[in-house]
């Protein structure tokens, strides 16, 4: 069922993490499996990074956490020879680490790919002001375990999953970053039934993909229309029409944050749209715990794509 | 309430001889002059339907408000009884579904499967509806004055949807009996598939389903929809379209899936 909520704010940083852990710990009814956020920070010229050193179901043999204590040390020093300045590494949990760094590069492939290259280890976002968090458990768990509640911020989003195609995993967990395109995020409720041919088509255009999960395809297509000078609203106008099945999906970028529903409307999606806020969610009570009087709220239509700029 | 033993286990029934896990009445309305009201916020959602139950089934009061529903999902299921309950605040999915009797007023707006199986009563909703509003309707009026999502009244089977907004895609999808007034727009495959039954639209259809084809403005027509507009005081009624069942799918035929789309 998966459940999936945004919010963005017009009018500077606010505590985003706790209102957007309010919101997904309300819908914990539609997927309690995993949950994942991703946020944005008010920008900076440093880079954050995001990496999952092990995978929450990998085997536990004897040297696991010396390899992770190693996996760490190794992420810090391929950073630094790929000419990053690394200026802080938080161990963020036992399976996953976060990094702040300088980098005066232009291409952040190369810098991705050689974090990967660490065996078992995946870079789960990358950007000036994005930060994808995800994690197996509810969404205060994840917030908790995580500090998200002192997280300040702008826009994000954020997904309850229930698994119902791929594992129970870190992997199979929204939001998805669009690998290696930096601050572009995407969550998703639905299925894709044209997932193949589009995994064909981008792979053969060299992106490669972090899971086997249909939503990435979204991320990765929607970064790469981006990068080829549509906007974030065309792009994703063109997706109704490239992408089969039925979704409703929320993407962001830096500065935007955009909805779009299939020609079904198969997928709910309620919409409230204030002055100083919009938000965004699978069903009105995740919008009311964060804005706890009564809204004027709606669903949006089949095929409509909206997009708001924080 | 009674506590029954089953196999060792207690459960407890309602007033109605439901089965109600791991709940009591919570008791917290105030009551006057045969009227209650009580807050909602601080119960969950089988509280606030057993206090709903416990009085209207177990007290006799037969006008109930309900403050602060809160959006949430599940609230006034199953009432059979003839009474009449006020929301005031948006309620979530699965509003008001199986009821058979009661007039409820909902001042906010509605989740997905609003009134889904309603029997007989009437709803009135002040707010916008979710997708699936009336589905497999069977009696009674709603009325919403927003607009309502896609599917509206799909499966109907009887009764009378009216909604005063626009209306999304696939309207009274296999709508089998009953009516639906659109005010606003209609989207997208009105009517699709559908066996029988009326929809009045007054404004723009974006497209007509399968087998959904216009139908003549009769004497009847007239007088049910301002009969409606009456009851309802929604002022005079606007010129509407009709439309109806084209009856081409009543019957197989042999005809290849694109070749049946050129005879529909």
């Amino acid at each position: 069922m998966c459940g999936i909520a945004g919010l963005i704010y017009k009018n500077g940083s606010t505590s985003i993490g706790d209102d957007m852990s309010r919101m997904l710990q309300s819908m914990k009814h539609r997927g309690p499996d995993s949950t994942g956020y991703a946020l944005y920070r008010p920008p900076s010229d440093d880079w954050v990074m995001h990496v999952k050193l092990a995978d929450v179901n990998a085997e536990r043999d004897f040297d696991f956490t010396q390899r992770i204590t190693r996996n760490r040390g190794e992420v810090r020093r391929r950073l630094e020879a790929e000419g990053a300045q690394v200026l802080e590494t938080l161990d963020t949990s036992p399976h996953a680490m976060t990094v702040m760094f300088s980098f005066t590069g232009d291409d952040l492939k190369p810098l991705a790919d050689r974090v990967e290259d660490i065996h078992g280890t995946e870079v789960l976002s990358l950007g000036h002001t994005l930060e994808i968090i995800k994690d197996i458990g509810d969404a205060q768990t994840v917030a908790g375990d995580y500090g998200l509640k002192g997280f300040h911020g702008t826009h994000g989003i954020g997904h309850v999953r229930m698994a119902t195609e791929s594992d129970v995993d870190i992997s199979g967990a929204h939001p998805y970053w669009a690998y290696p395109f930096s601050d572009i995020a995407v969550v998703h409720n639905g299925q894709l039934t044209n997932y193949h041919q589009w995994r064909r088509r981008l792979e053969r255009a060299g992106h490669r993909f972090q899971s086997e999960c249909d939503s990435e395809i979204i991320a990765v297509y929607l970064a790469e229309r981006i990068e080829g000078g549509d906007s974030l609203e065309g792009a994703m106008h063109r997706s109704l029409e490239e992408l089969d099945g039925v979704f409703t999906y929320l993407a962001v970028t830096g500065d935007e944050l955009g909805m779009a529903k299939d020609e079904l409307a198969a997928k709910p999606l309620v919409l409230y749209e204030g002055d100083d806020v919009v938000a965004l969610a699978s069903e009105e009570i995740a919008i009311r715990a964060v804005l706890d009087r009564e809204i004027d709220t709606y669903d949006p239509y089949e095929s409509e794509v909206m997009v708001w700029q924080r | 309430m009674a506590a029954v033993e089953d196999n060792g286990r207690a459960t407890t029934m309602d007033d109605r001889g439901l089965v109600e896990l791991n709940d009591t009445v919570p008791h917290v309305s105030e009551i006057a002059d045969g009227k209650a009201t009580f807050d909602a916020r601080e119960l969950t959602t089988r509280q606030i339907n057993l206090e709903l139950r416990s009085l209207i089934y177990d007290q006799g009061i037969l006008d109930v408000t309900v403050l602060n529903p809160g959006a949430r999902h599940s609230l006034g299921v199953g009432i059979l009884a003839r009474c009449r309950i006020r929301f005031e605040g948006s309620i979530g999915y699965f509003a008001c579904g199986l009821i058979d009797g009661p007039e409820i007023h909902i001042t906010g707006r509605v989740g997905w499967s609003a009134c889904e199986n309603m029997m007989s009563g009437v709803v009135i909703i002040d707010g916008n509806a979710g997708s699936l509003t009336g589905a497999a309707m069977r009696g009674g009026d709603l009325l919403v004055k927003g607009r309502v999502g896609a599917r509206t009244g799909i499966d109907q089977k009887g009764g009378t949807i009216i909604v005063c907004g626009d209306a999304g895609s696939n309207t009274a999808f296999m709508i089998q009996r009953g009516r639906q007034i659109i005010l606003g727009d209609a989207g997208p495959g009105l009517g699709d598939s559908m066996y029988d039954g009326e929809l009045y639209v007054a404004g723009k259809v974006k497209s007509l389903g399968v087998d959904c084809v216009p139908g003549e403005w009769t004497d009847a027509d007239t007088e049910l929809v301002e009969r409606k507009f009456r009851i309802y005081g929604l002022g005079s009624p606007p010129e509407m379209q009709k439309f109806v069942c084209g009856k081409k799918l009543y019957n197989y035929d042999t005809l290849e899936p694109s070749e049946r789309k050129l005879v529909l």
